[in-house]
C-alpha cells in the first residue's frame, strides 16, 4: 500500500511564531489520519501547506504523488478541501455552489450539473438545493461545504475541523456522513480539537503541539502509552488537599493533576484496585473526608495532558494565553 | 484546457457567480443605480447653480466628469468585494481548486464592468434629462463610453491590488476614500482646472482622471472653444493619453494583483 500523503520536515514561520516546526508524517492510501491538537498547534497550517495554499519555508510534501510546490496545479485536481468555516457562497443556492465548483474542476457543464444534483441528494439537501445558502442551518452549511470537497470525487480529502461549532446532534450526523465517505476508500486527513472525534473517525491519530508531532498511534495505542488506570479523588475541604496530594503521590505512576477549584486530584497508578483500597484507608486514618473517589481508564484527554502538559479541548483563553506567551 | 483558455473559462464561471450575487444582493445593485442618480442631481443643481464655465453650460461640462467619478467609485466595488471574500474563506476553496490563478480576478473585474455599464446607462439617461447632450457623431459617442468602460476595467484591477494588499474591508474603505477624493477633486472633472493655484494646477493637469475626463469630453463634444485646453501633453492629446494610462494600469496591476491573489490566504 503506498502513501497518499507524505510530509518531511515541514517548517512554516510567521515572523516570530513557528507554526510548523519540522513536521513529518505519512498517510497510507485509503486510511484516515486525525491531527489532534488545540488552537494554534499547527493543524490548519499543515492542511494549508498540503493543499498548496501556503508554501512551506522548509521541508517537502507530496499529495497523491504530486509535490506541493512543484506540481501544485496537478495536485489540486486530486484533492478536496473543506475548511474550518463553510467556504461556500452565501448568495448562491446549494446547487449553484456545487455546479460552480464542478466547472472550476473543469468537469464540463453537463457533468457539473449532474454531479451537483447527485451530491445534494446524497447529503440530504435536495429540498434546499435551490435556496440561497444564506438561509441554511449550521449543519446544512457544513454538509454543502463537505459536498463541495467531493465534487470531483478526489482520491485525497482534507477536512479542517469539520464539526467545530456544531451542536452535538449535527456533529453526530456529520460523523456518520464522513464515516460513509471513508468506507468508500478515500484517503482522509482530518484535523480536530475533539478527542472523541478523532477516536470516532480516524485509523491513526497524530497529536500535534507547537508545530511538532508528539505522538502517533491508534486511539488504543495512545491510551496504552499513558499507562493503566487513574484514581480520581475529590475531597470535601480545601485544607485537606495537601494531605490528599501527599498520600496519592506515594502511588503515582505518572504526573498528578490537581484541580483546586473542584478539590479534585487525578493520578495515574499501576495496580488500580489495590492502590485505591490503600489510598482510601490511608486517607481515612489521616482524617481526610473524601467526597468522591473512583477508578477509571485513561481517556484521550489524559493522553493529551500527559504528552503536552496542558489541557486539550482548547478553550480559547487557553490558546490565547499560549499565543501571548510566545 | 490550456494556459490561454483556462483563465477565460474560469473567469467566466466566476463572473457568472458574481452576477448572480449582484442580482441577489440588492444593496450592491442599489448603490450602482442610486449613486449616479444622486450624483447627477446634486452636482447639476447644487454646483451647477454657482459654477459657470466659459462658452457652455456647466451641466454639459460636468456630466463627463461625473461619468468618470462614477466609474472610479464603482470600480472600488471590485476591491471591496474581494476583501469580503477573503474574510469568508471562499478564497481557500478557490485556491485549492485546479483553476487558473487569474480566474477569480478576471471574473470579478468582468462582472464589475457589467455593473459599471448599468450605472453608466442610468447616468447617461439622467444626464439627458438634466440637459446634457452629445454633439459628436454616434461612433464617437460610442468610443466615449468605450473609453469610460476601459478605464473602469483597468481601475478595477488597481482596487483589486489595493484590496489584496490590505485584506480587510475596513482598511480598504479607508484607503480607497482617502485616495479617491484627491484623485477626483484635484482634477478638471468638476472645475476648470486652469483656475487652480499653480502647484494644484500642475497636479490636476497630470492627474489621469483629468486626462480621461478631457478625452471623454472631446468624444462627446462637451468642449468649448472659449475654454482653452491646458498645455500639458496628456490634456492636449487626451484620447491617446487616456489609452496609454489604461494600458499602463493594466500592465502593472494585472500581474501584481494576480501575484497577491496567489498568496492571499483567508484570515
Amino acid at each position: 500500500m503506498s502513501d497518499a500523503i507524505t510530509a518531511e520536515g515541514l517548517v512554516k514561520r510567521y515572523g516570530e511564531v513557528t507554526a510548523l516546526d519540522g513536521l513529518s508524517f505519512t498517510v497510507p492510501q485509503g486510511t484516515v489520519l486525525a491531527l489532534l491538537g488545540p488552537n494554534g498547534a499547527g493543524k490548519t497550517t499543515t492542511v494549508r501547506v498540503l493543499t498548496t495554499l501556503l508554501r512551506p519555508d522548509e521541508g517537502r510534501a507530496t499529495v497523491a504523488g504530486c509535490d506541493v510546490v512543484g506540481d501544485a496545479r496537478r495536485l489540486r485536481s486530486s484533492i478536496g478541501l473543506s475548511g474550518q468555516y463553510a467556504a461556500v457562497d452565501e448568495h448562491l443556492t446549494g446547487a449553484e455552489n456545487l455546479e460552480m465548483i464542478g466547472r472550476l474542476y473543469h468537469l464540463g457543464a453537463r457533468h457539473s450539473k449532474a454531479r451537483a444534483r447527485e451530491l445534494l441528494e446524497r447529503f440530504d439537501l435536495t429540498e434546499a438545493a435551490d435556496r440561497p445558502v444564506k438561509g441554511y442551518s449550521g449543519g446544512m452549511r457544513r454538509r454543502i461545504d463537505l459536498a463541495g470537497a467531493l465534487v470531483a470525487d478526489p482520491p485525497v480529502l482534507f477536512l479542517d475541523e469539520p464539526t467545530t461549532g456544531l451542536d452535538p446532534r449535527a456533529r453526530a450526523a456529520l460523523w456518520d456522513t464522513i464515516s460513509e465517505l471513508v468506507a468508500g476508500g478515500s484517503t482522509l486527513l482530518l484535523t480536530t480539537q475533539y478527542m472523541e472525534e478523532a477516536d470516532h473517525l480516524a485509523d491513526q491519530i497524530m497529536v500535534v503541539d507547537h508545530g511538532r508531532a508528539i505522538a502517533r498511534g491508534t486511539a488504543d495505542e495512545l491510551k496504552d502509552q499513558v499507562g493503566g488506570s487513574r484514581i480520581e479523588l475529590t475531597v470535601t475541604d480545601a485544607a485537606e488537599m495537601e494531605t490528599a496530594r501527599q498520600t496519592l503521590a506515594r502511588f503515582a505512576a505518572g504526573d498528578m493533576r490537581t484541580v483546586p477549584e473542584s478539590l479534585q486530584i487525578t493520578v495515574p497508578v499501576t495496580d488500580g484496585p489495590e492502590a485505591l483500597r490503600q489510598v482510601l484507608g490511608l486517607l481515612a486514618d489521616a482524617g481526610v473526608r473524601v467526597r468522591d473517589a473512583g477508578l477509571r481508564r485513561p481517556t484521550l484527554d489524559d493522553v493529551y495532558l500527559t504528552l503536552t502538559g496542558h489541557q486539550a479541548s482548547g478553550t480559547d483563553s487557553d490558546s490565547e494565553a499560549r499565543e501571548a506567551a510566545r | 484546457m490550456n494556459a490561454l483558455t483556462m483563465p477565460v473559462a474560469d473567469g467566466w464561471t466566476i463572473a457568472k457567480r458574481n452576477t448572480l450575487k449582484i442580482r441577489r444582493s440588492p444593496d450592491l445593485l442599489g448603490s450602482a443605480i442610486m449613486f449616479p442618480i444622486v450624483f447627477v442631481l446634486m452636482f447639476a443643481y447644487v454646483f451647477g447653480s454657482v459654477i459657470h464655465v466659459p462658452g457652455m453650460s456647466y451641466r454639459e461640462f460636468l456630466i463627463p466628469g461625473i461619468f468618470v467619478q462614477a466609474v472610479l467609485v464603482s470600480a472600488q466595488v471590485t476591491g471591496y468585494t474581494l476583501t469580503l471574500d477573503l474574510q469568508k474563506g471562499i478564497f481557500d476553496r478557490f485556491r485549492s481548486l485546479p483553476m487558473a490563478p487569474s480566474g477569480v480576478l478576471i471574473g470579478q473585474t468582468v462582472s464589475d464592468l457589467l455593473m459599471n455599464l448599468a450605472s453608466l446607462v442610468v447616468m447617461a439617461v439622467m444626464g439627458l434629462i438634466v440637459g446634457w447632450r452629445v454633439h459628436t457623431a454616434p461612433h464617437e459617442a460610442v468610443l466615449g463610453f468605450g473609453l469610460l468602460l476601459l478605464f473602469a476595467y483597468a481601475f478595477s484591477w488597481f482596487t483589486a491590488t489595493v484590496a489584496l494588499a490590505l485584506r480587510t474591508p475596513e482598511s480598504f474603505n479607508n484607503v480607497a476614500t482617502t485616495l479617491s477624493f484627491p484623485l477626483m477633486f484635484v482634477s478638471n472633472a468638476f472645475l476648470d482646472s486652469s483656475a487652480l493655484p499653480t502647484p494644484l494646477r500642475v497636479v490636476a493637469e497630470w492627474n489621469p482622471v483629468s486626462t480621461i475626463t478631457q478625452g471623454v469630453r472631446e468624444l462627446f463634444g462637451n468642449t468649448s472653444a472659449a475654454m482653452k485646453t491646458a498645455d500639458a501633453w496628456p490634456l492636449q492629446h487626451a484620447v491617446p493619453a487616456s489609452l496609454l494610462w489604461i494600458a499602463v494600469i493594466l500592465v502593472v496591476f494585472v500581474p501584481l494583483a494576480t501575484r497577491l491573489y496567489k498568496k492571499a490566504v483567508s484570515a
